[in-house]
């Protein structure tokens, strides 16, 4: 009996555990994914986080603890957005020939994204903190937590705002484009990636591999803009939050 | 494989320091990620090993989120004290934008012909 205690002793400080269930969740969401037919609402991200907040909870183990191990899975967001320059250069020629509906695109998208998302927020009755918080949500997680510790949002909410975001995106997005009988992939990926970055990008490789590119573009150019966007709105707004 | 982690690594570290160094409001890894299309572009070729590795990590995107979404479990009092505004505000917004820049791109490529050349 002692024998468990002690390796959990040993376990609880080591970053093994938590870095291993982490794989060990999403793979059990991926599985779930394929076995519900590839349905969206299965979302593997979804999955795996509702299977590893319960066993934190269960087990008394503070995100602090848990993250120490899972950081090095966390720590690859960053080689992986610089990765996003191979699609991007392997579809040049497209992107180049769409020029000036991408930069419409971003602009208009870059915009509603921050807007609606603050709107909604206050006319619901959200505090100014949460406001701030929300309103880089679109862009990817390292991004978005840069922009919301400068504009005195709380950096770790955003992060979870951001990943919320980025499910939706990937649950709904390909439905509503559909609705919106949007049938060009470069027009659908980039759709997604400006309003649900990576894990909206991920599902759009699962459209096609020319999806994808726009979406991983998208999540490039969005993250420029937004970080030069949302100062300037949280700067007009009638209240602010203590940095 | 090393190489290529290594190239990506590099370039990010270089887009770190130039950040930080220029005072920019750029992320540094979207600044590697410049840096390394600019190269691709130079050189007009792309090492097969650089592109395997690139291609695994991007087909297990979703993956790397997981640890920050889990941050989730931090928030369980504020997000019951204001889950309304907050779902409202993350479903209306993702859709709307998705709606939003979808139909802006289509319009200019209805409305201008040219800005979308085809070959």
């Amino acid at each position: 009996m002692n024998k468990i205690g002690d390796i959990w002793v040993y376990l609880a400080t080591s970053p093994l555990v938590w870095l291993t269930l982490t794989l060990a969740a999403y793979l059990a969401g991926q599985w779930l994914f394929r076995r519900s037919g590839g349905r969206a609402l299965f979302n593997p991200v979804a999955l795996a986080i509702a299977l590893l907040v319960p066993l934190l909870l269960l087990t008394g183990t503070p995100y602090a603890t848990y993250f120490s191990g899972a950081q090095f899975i966390h720590f690859l967001l960053g080689p992986a957005t610089v990765a996003l320059a191979i699609p991007l250069y392997l579809h040049w020629d497209r992107v180049r020939r769409l020029f000036l509906p991408i930069l419409m695109g971003l602009l208009t998208g870059s915009l509603t994204a921050i807007v609606s998302a603050m709107g909604a927020a206050w006319l619901l009755g959200g505090s100014p903190r949460t406001l701030l918080s929300l309103a880089p949500k679109s862009v990817t997680t390292p991004v978005a937590m840069g922009i919301a510790e400068k504009i005195g949002g709380l950096p770790s909410l955003t992060a979870v705002m951001v990943i919320l975001t980025g499910v939706l995106g990937a649950v709904a997005a390909p439905a509503l484009l559909r609705a919106l009988r949007i049938g060009d992939d470069a027009i659908k990926g980039f759709a997604i990636g400006v309003a649900a970055h990576g894990i909206g990008t991920a599902r759009a490789f699962q459209i096609s591999s020319l999806a994808g590119a726009f979406a991983g573009l998208a999540i490039g150019l969005n993250a420029l803009l937004t970080a030069l966007l949302t100062p300037l709105i949280a700067s007009l707004l009638p209240f602010h939050a203590v940095p | 494989m090393i190489g290529a982690l290594a190239i990506l690594l590099g370039l990010q570290l270089v887009g770190e320091v130039a950040v930080r160094w220029s005072g920019a409001p750029l992320p540094g890894p979207v600044v590697g990620m410049v840096l390394l299309f600019l190269a691709l572009r130079w050189r007009q070729a792309l090492p097969d090993t650089l592109r395997t590795t690139a291609e695994t990590l991007l087909s297990h995107l979703s993956l790397l989120f997981v640890p920050a979404g889990v941050g989730i479990m931090q928030y369980g009092a504020l997000l019951a004290e204001e889950w309304l505004a907050v779902a409202a505000a993350l479903v209306l917004s993702t859709l709307i934008t998705v709606a939003v820049t979808a139909l802006a791109m289509q319009a200019v490529i209805r409305h201008w012909p040219g800005a979308h050349r085809h070959e």
